[in-house]
């Protein structure tokens, strides 16, 4: 029974791994040129497994020490996982002692297979979705290990690589932006941000731009109700 | 690193506790059986559109005092938008882009 699962699994985290393999290294590769050892990329992605959050906390370690703010931005950040995590209610039901780790582990590309992908009918679901996640993790801290261990071999001018994760997520927004009818919530975001950053400066602004797309999203609720559309 | 490892150890605990809370929070507020409320589901809907756009601009949250003006985080934005609607290759968009920000920080507006 694993051992179909895991060959079901297996097809659908090839891309991911791929993208693991060069994301991580570009995380691990960094991480060592801002001075860190090895176990931090391998730690770190091991037990955040989140790839933005890393990359962020990459930054905060190199900040002042302020591990509250470092607790509430790792919440923001994250938040979409609650609604991932909302997706998955049903998914994750009767899958036992490998619900935690299905939790633990759920990083966006996890959920995007998890949540999209009906294994076949002679596969447990359970495991196929363990395995995903499972195989998902080792790819990307094998890289940011990897990633990290490259750093002490080869050396070059490495200023400006932190522009990986900007590049990241923009080609994530534009992912998204191809695959959505209503780009509202995607410029919703943007626009909300952009407006908090220029009141309330670099370091504070995340917080009331996290409150105002909520703000706009209660009123976009609220005047286009549409009750058809609520059991999607 | 300006931390000494037990601070770096603890902020490194404090980023995986709120990672976590986000990942177990709705399975502790909605056991097995219990339907999220309606509103809820719609933000589950919205809400990972938005933070992406959080996201970018938090990582461009240092340009407007920036002495460059933004011109080379403008510039390999424009380029990765141009290269993704081109070519559609997520890694080609992201490692291009990124090679160009670091030539053009290193080079033209060293």
């Amino acid at each position: 029974m694993k051992k179909k699962a895991l060959k079901a699994a297996f097809p659908y985290t090839i891309p991911i791994g791929i993208g693991f393999l060069f994301l991580g290294m570009s995380y691990g590769f960094m991480m060592q040129s801002k001075g860190f050892s090895v176990w931090y990329p391998f730690f770190m992605s091991m037990f955040i497994f989140a790839g933005s959050m890393e990359f962020v906390t990459a930054n905060l370690l190199l900040s002042a020490f302020s591990p509250i703010a470092a607790f509430f931005l790792a919440l923001v950040v994250n938040a979409r996982h609650l609604f991932y995590g909302l997706s998955m209610l049903d998914k994750y039901k009767n899958t036992e002692w490998k619900k935690f780790y299905l939790i633990f582990g759920m990083c966006d590309e996890s959920f995007t297979v998890n949540c999209t992908v009906t294994p076949p009918d002679d596969v447990d679901r359970g495991w196929f979705m363990f395995f995903v996640n499972l195989l998902n993790q080792i790819y990307w801290v094998l890289a940011a290990t990897a990633g990290a261990l490259l750093g002490y071999v080869i050396h070059f001018d490495t200023t400006g690589i932190e522009f990986v994760m900007t590049a990241l997520f923009v080609v994530m927004f534009l992912n998204q932006w191809e695959e959505a009818k209503d780009h509202r919530p995607a410029l919703t975001g943007l626009i909300c941000s952009a407006v908090c950053l220029l009141l309330f400066g670099n370091n504070k602004f995340i917080v009331p731009a996290m409150i105002l797309i909520i703000l706009c999203f209660t009123a976009e609720h609220k005047y286009s109700k549409r009750p058809e559309v609520a059991a999607k | 690193m300006t931390m000494t490892t037990t601070q770096a150890v603890i902020t490194i605990a404090a980023v995986v506790l709120g990672t976590m809370a986000t990942r177990f929070i709705p399975f502790m507020i909605f056991p097995e059986g219990k339907n999220p409320p309606e509103f809820v589901q719609y933000l589950g809907t919205v809400l990972p559109y938005a933070a992406i756009g959080l996201l970018i601009i938090y990582c461009l949250k240092d340009v407007p005092s920036s002495s460059t003006h933004g011109l080379p985080e403008a510039i390999a934005i424009i380029f990765i938008v141009l290269l993704h609607k081109w070519k559609k290759s997520t890694l080609l968009s992201i490692g291009g882009g990124t090679i160009l920000y670091m030539i053009l920080v290193q080079t033209v507006f060293h």
